[in-house]
């Protein structure tokens, strides 16, 4: 567990999750793809196990993809190394606050 | 390839062999609580409905006591009845006696109360335990099993880790001919493309669409985003930000065959073996009634911030994705699938440990919920108002 990884599980992917303990803002961790490319990423924020980290600066209603597949869309500008989020992202499903429900 | 169950006379094949007392309304549970803490092998079903509700939510009702009376790890039946309930608890009686099954009903109004009930439930409880405690396992192939499977508590390594196992799993499993059913419709949200796109027809692709449009409209109408209800706070605690990425590790489980159908709340699998949809919601005592409805021998399920829950007669076996959560609950995790996470095993490795547990859960070995009598997460999924 000492190493600082990060898992990026597509391709089309532009965040990437992290499985390490006490990434605190500044880290340096070491995102992978599934082809064993290895891509080194500094933190701009803490980012508690689990959650997930830009790999690419994503603009604001930018698709956020994971698994191949949209997950929401970007609410504020995310830069690279950022922490995404329910504060950045927005589900675009089940929104009965939104006027016609979704997007 | 085989394993050693129960067979009953309606030829399906339990892995367990209990008496079931089963209330047929809420008011008649306390009954049915004295007589299961009295009488050793009985399990009982405690749940919340039965009574002033709409005739579609009351049929619901009958028939899931009825599925569940059905199942093949039930080996006898006890129906509690306080007998002024809105359930059929006459309809229960003749359907599961149908089966084969030894079934006795008390009525605890026509008794005269709580008192005499309890004796009575006490009694007849007793002389069925009997009945069936003799039944010896018989060697029977591995195509008679149901799997049903279920994430739940999940963070961010479900989708990586204990999912694919459990996905890796039911690949085995129907590729030896035996059925897996699948549920939890809430999380198809943002996944359902992908799951119409196995269907084995377009009227299945159809339909997978319309009960994720149904369950996503339920939740629109309260007119409230629904994240925090999904996914819930451990889950965005956990790392997951949307329904759309709770989704898309959810139907990991459900593995990479044709998906058969869509079954509903209450059915039973047909013989037509394979992978199935169940229409439930995801909120495991009800799902988990909904899984043990269609007759699964026992459930894979996966968590990753550490789910105990269990069923009373349906063995139900806990993958861990989180290697963290398995250091802290090994005495509710039965699967470390955090190994994968590590990078200390692959999917297809912890899939063939977790394969090897369940033909011992089958034959008999309880899961570490069983042994704890974690097993309380029973209610009946109904869809109109308490009237």
């Amino acid at each position: 567990m000492e190493l600082k990884l990060g898992l990026k599980v597509h391709d089309a992917d532009n965040v990437a999750t992290i499985f390490a303990e006490g990434i605190e803002k500044g880290a340096e961790i070491e995102v992978r793809d599934q082809h064993g490319q290895a891509q080194r990423i500094a933190v701009l924020n803490d980012i508690p196990y689990g959650h997930k980290v830009a790999i690419e600066d994503i603009s604001k209603d930018t698709l956020i993809k994971k698994y191949g597949e949209e997950i929401g869309i970007a609410s504020h500008d995310i830069v690279k190394g950022e922490h995404v989020h329910v504060h950045n992202l927005d589900s675009m499903r089940g929104r009965g606050d939104l006027e016609g429900g979704r997007k | 390839m085989n394993f050693r169950g129960y067979v009953r006379n309606d030829g399906k094949v339990g892995s367990r062999n209990v008496v079931a007392v089963i209330p047929s309304v809420v008011c008649a549970n306390d009954v049915a609580q004295a007589v299961v803490r009295q009488v050793q092998g009985t399990v009982g079903y405690f749940h919340h409905q039965g009574c002033c509700q709409l005739p579609p939510d009351l049929k619901r009702v009958t028939d899931t006591l009825i599925s569940l009376g059905l199942s093949p790890n039930v080996g006898a039946v006890l129906i509690v009845s306080l007998g002024c309930e809105g359930t059929d608890h006459d309809r229960m009686l003749k359907e599961i006696s149908a089966s084969g099954k030894p079934v006795e009903i008390i009525r605890i109004q026509q008794l005269g109360g709580t008192s005499r009930a309890i004796q009575a439930g006490i009694d007849a409880a007793q002389s069925l335990v009997l009945k069936i405690s003799s039944l010896q396992r018989e060697e029977v192939d591995l195509s008679n099993v149901v799997m049903a499977i279920k994430c739940g508590g999940s963070d961010a390594t479900s989708g990586m880790a204990s999912n694919c196992v459990i996905g890796y799993i039911s690949d085995k499993l129907v590729d030896l001919g035996a059925t897996v059913v699948f549920g939890e419709t809430t999380e198809f949200i943002g996944a359902e493309h992908l799951l119409a796109r196995r269907a084995v027809s377009e009227t299945v692709g159809n339909k997978i669409l319309d009960i994720v449009e149904q369950m996503e409209n339920r939740a629109l109408s309260v007119g409230c985003d629904m994240r925090e209800g999904q996914p819930t706070p451990g889950n965005i605690a956990g790392g997951l930000s949307s329904i759309e990425e709770k989704s898309l590790g959810a139907i990991a489980k459900s593995g990479s065959r044709p998906i058969q159908g869509v079954l509903d709340y209450a059915d039973r699998v047909t013989d037509h073996k394979g992978l199935w949809i169940k229409d439930t919601p995801g909120r495991e005592p009800e799902i988990l009634t909904g899984m043990a409805c269609t007759g699964a021998q026992f459930m894979c399920f996966s968590t990753g911030r550490g789910a105990p829950q269990g069923f009373p007669s349906m063995p139900v076996v806990k993958i861990c994705g989180n290697p963290l959560t398995y250091e802290h609950m090994q005495h509710d995790m039965d699967i470390n699938a955090g190994k994968i996470i590590t990078g200390e095993k692959s999917i297809a490795q912890v899939g063939e440990e977790t394969f090897a547990m369940i033909m011992r859960v089958l034959n008999g070995e309880m899961t570490k919920n069983e042994a704890l009598q974690y097993f309380g997460s029973i209610d009946i999924h109904v869809l109109g108002p308490v009237i």
